[in-house]
């Protein structure tokens, strides 16, 4: 007898690259392929069957999940989460294994699904509800705490497509924080919102688990699984790198992620450079820490070096930061062969918590370049423990300002021209 | 905690054991029937939405079936002379039309609608029947007013209604059988094919000459007929204009397109049965 929530055994997905990259196909592709294929098929009569390029975005995955266990799902970016949970809430096939669910599912891979911009607050409630698998008697008994949940009573009546980003997101989320299903499968869909409506919601989470309901959770944000994943599962490269206590595997995955922060191996620039090292801080770094960096490059013939410049990226690509190497004794001779080593420190990296990339940018005497991407730089958070807390981090911009704060206290009558007058410091009166 | 089983908290055994898809499944009729609401739902937001930010809204319902049989009267009534078999025009070619339009509305909006509804395929799971079978709704509506607006005009025109009336149901069955099948078909093959979405508008044009909405049946030669009733629609709207218009039926005729618009249907469910595990990877 199991008593298994979830059971996960052997499971595989494979995608056929060609078709995912190429998108949907006319009848004229097909047919031509098929005709392409054919004639493959007969050349490679009697020899090796032709590969096509096949994808393995699951590899044997193998798990349970015991009821009321909240389960977080961690990983980087294409390691198949999403496809994990898109095989769990039976919306694509596997290729291969076999998933035995016990409990009825309600999974919410997006907010608002099937919303339509037309109707109202109210209407789109029923349609979302209807869509996520509640019935209309139920949607019909909840929908006063729906519409508590996400503070919209004043515009229940008004078509969704005037809400504003943030009155969608509430509503949406205030729906599905009503499911009652027996099993919860949620992807990434704590990013919208306000922190204060997060909260809210990682509560309803917590609570729903306590009535013995069992939760899957994907997200980008550890500090939201530390805090309500008692398991977690780290996927890497499409198969379980590991499956255990939320603690280990999130110390297990920041370490992981902590050693791409160098260069792999050299880099070749161009045809007279070769970059051997680029890092800063190796490992974690704190936020507003000091951190050293290191810039190793190698002359592959006899050159000069005008500039030298290492490039903080956020994740969009978006320039944060950089670190000018440029000195009074620049340009530098280089003779061919001969390593140049750059090292310094940054007094402190102001850097929001978060995963940053280092790129460079280099002009020598035959090459000029920038890259992308070279190394990873991941700025763990600084410990906090005054109130308030931080802000989560996605609200918080790239850098985090060094401010200090006075509160101006008992004031009457409240003038502003008291203000002005008062000292620069000693707020007291 | 974890030692009870989710039977012991939920009071149900409601397990689902998820495998790979391999070839021709049947219809699991019984979850269809669980999600039903759904289909409500579907069905009301498409008819909510239909006229909605429109000045004339639901008269837009009766307008349509109007304009069009005023414009078929005058261009193939009065300047083509078409025969009508003794009925005014205008309500020969609106007995036709009444069918037909639910037809070509009805095959238009869910061959498209599995597509257009992609962002509820890849993100929820639910029977993926359900989406074409839905978006046949709204057309249903529109249908059943044109099909009142038709009752009046005949009192207009001083036609008599008959006891033939009564069969009327049967045929109206009849199209949403053939309609619902067609559709099914390409709901499922443009999720794979987007040239479907091109092929649409002009298969209806092509179907609507093959059937005889402008023309009266009797102007094709005998010889010819059998071919001519392999298709559903030309048998239906000749039903559609017994009832309406007191002739009498022909069981053959009506027995070939029933068995023909059932085929299609059925075929319509395997092939879709078959494909539907794939729909999200490859729409």
């Amino acid at each position: 007898m199991t008593d298994c929530a979830i059971r996960v055994e052997g499971l595989s997905k494979e995608y056929v690259l060609d078709a995912r990259e190429k998108g949907y196909r006319t009848f004229r592709e097909a047919v031509l392929d098929s005709v392409a294929a054919s004639i493959r098929r007969l050349r490679a009569f009697g020899h090796e069957p032709p590969a096509d390029q096949p994808f393995w975005a699951l590899k044997d995955i193998n798990f349970e999940v015991k009821p009321g266990e909240i389960v977080g799902i961690i990983g980087r970016n294409g390691a198949g989460k999403s496809t994990l949970l898109k095989i769990l809430s039976r919306i694509t096939a596997p290729t291969e294994g076999r998933v035995e669910i016990r409990g009825r599912v309600a999974s919410l891979l997006e907010v608002g699904t099937g919303f339509h911009p037309e109707l109202t607050g109210r209407e789109n409630i029923y349609l979302n509800g209807a869509i996520l698998g509640m019935s209309r008697t139920e949607i019909a008994e909840k929908f006063d705490e729906i519409v508590d949940f996400a503070e919209v009573e004043k515009f229940l009546d008004t078509p969704i497509k005037r809400y504003s980003s943030g009155m969608y997101a509430r509503l949406a989320f205030a729906v599905a924080a009503h499911l009652e299903p027996d099993i919860l499968i949620i992807d990434e869909v704590l990013a919208v919102g306000d922190a204060q409506f997060q909260k809210k919601c990682l509560n309803q989470m917590s609570a729903f688990t306590r009535s013995g309901r069992t939760v899957l959770f994907v997200s980008h944000n550890i500090g939201a699984i530390k805090q309500i994943c008692g398991s977690c599962l780290y996927l890497k490269e499409g198969v379980v790198r590991m499956f255990g206590a939320t603690g280990d595997v999130a110390l297990q995955y920041s370490s992981e992620r902590a050693q791409q922060s160098q260069l792999n191996s050299a880099y070749k620039l161009g045809a007279d450079l070769e970059l051997v090292n680029l890092h800063i801080a190796t490992g974690n770094i704190e936020s507003a820490n000091s951190a050293s960096f290191e810039i190793v490059l190698r002359a592959l013939e006899e050159t000069e070096l005008f500039d030298l410049t290492v490039l903080i990226e956020g994740p969009a690509g978006e320039r944060v930061a950089i670190i000018d190497c440029r000195t009074p004794s620049y340009p530098h001779p280089l003779d061919a062969g001969s390593c140049f080593v750059f090292r310094g420190n940054v007094e402190t990296l102001p850097l929001v918590e978060g995963q940053y990339s280092l790129g460079l940018f280099y002009r020598a005497r035959h090459s000029s370049a920038y890259v992308q991407g070279l190394a990873d730089l991941m700025v763990s958070e600084t410990p906090r423990t005054t109130r308030p807390l931080c802000y989560a981090a996605e609200h918080r911009g790239f850098i985090a300002l060094q401010c200090s704060i006075e509160p101006v206290k008992k004031f009457a009558p409240f003038t502003y021209d008291k203000i002005c007058s008062l000292p620069r410091t000693g707020l007291e009166i | 905690m974890t030692d009870r089983t989710p039977e012991d908290l939920f009071g149900h055994t409601n397990v689902t054991i998820i495998e790979p898809s391999k070839g021709w499944r049947s219809l699991d009729v019984k979850e269809l029937w669980a999600y039903r609401e759904l289909f409500w739902v579907l069905t009301l937001r498409d008819i909510k939405v239909r006229y909605k930010q429109t000045v004339l809204g639901f008269a837009w319902a009766v307008l349509q079936p109007v304009m069009m049989m005023v414009v078929f009267s005058i261009f193939f009534g009065r300047l083509a002379g078409m025969p009508s078999d003794g009925v005014p025009y205008p309500i020969f070619v609106y007995t036709g039309l009444l069918p037909w339009n639910f037809f070509s509305n009805a095959i238009s909006n869910s061959g498209t609608s599995l597509v257009g509804s992609s962002h509820l395929v890849s993100k929820v799971y639910f029977p993926r029947l359900v989406i074409p079978l839905a978006s046949i709704g709204s057309s249903i509506v529109d249908f059943v007013i044109a099909g009142a607006i038709l009752l009046l005009l005949m009192l207009y025109y001083g036609l008599g209604w008959s006891l033939n009336l009564l069969l009327a149901p049967a045929f109206v069955a009849g199209v949403v059988l053939i309609a619902l099948g067609v559709g099914i078909w390409l709901s499922a093959l443009n999720v794979a094919f987007r040239d479907v979405r091109y092929v649409i508008p002009f298969m209806v044009q092509l179907w609507m000459f093959a059937t005889p909405v402008v023309y009266s049946s009797s102007l094709v030669p005998e010889a010819w007929r059998w071919l001519f009733y392999l298709n559903s629609m030309a048998g239906f709207v000749d039903g559609f204009r017994s009832a309406f218009l007191g002739k009498p039926f022909e069981p053959q005729v009506l027995a070939i397109s029933f068995a023909v618009a059932l085929g299609v249907f059925l075929g319509g469910i395997a092939y879709f049965e078959k494909v539907e595990r794939q729909f999200a990877d490859v729409i």
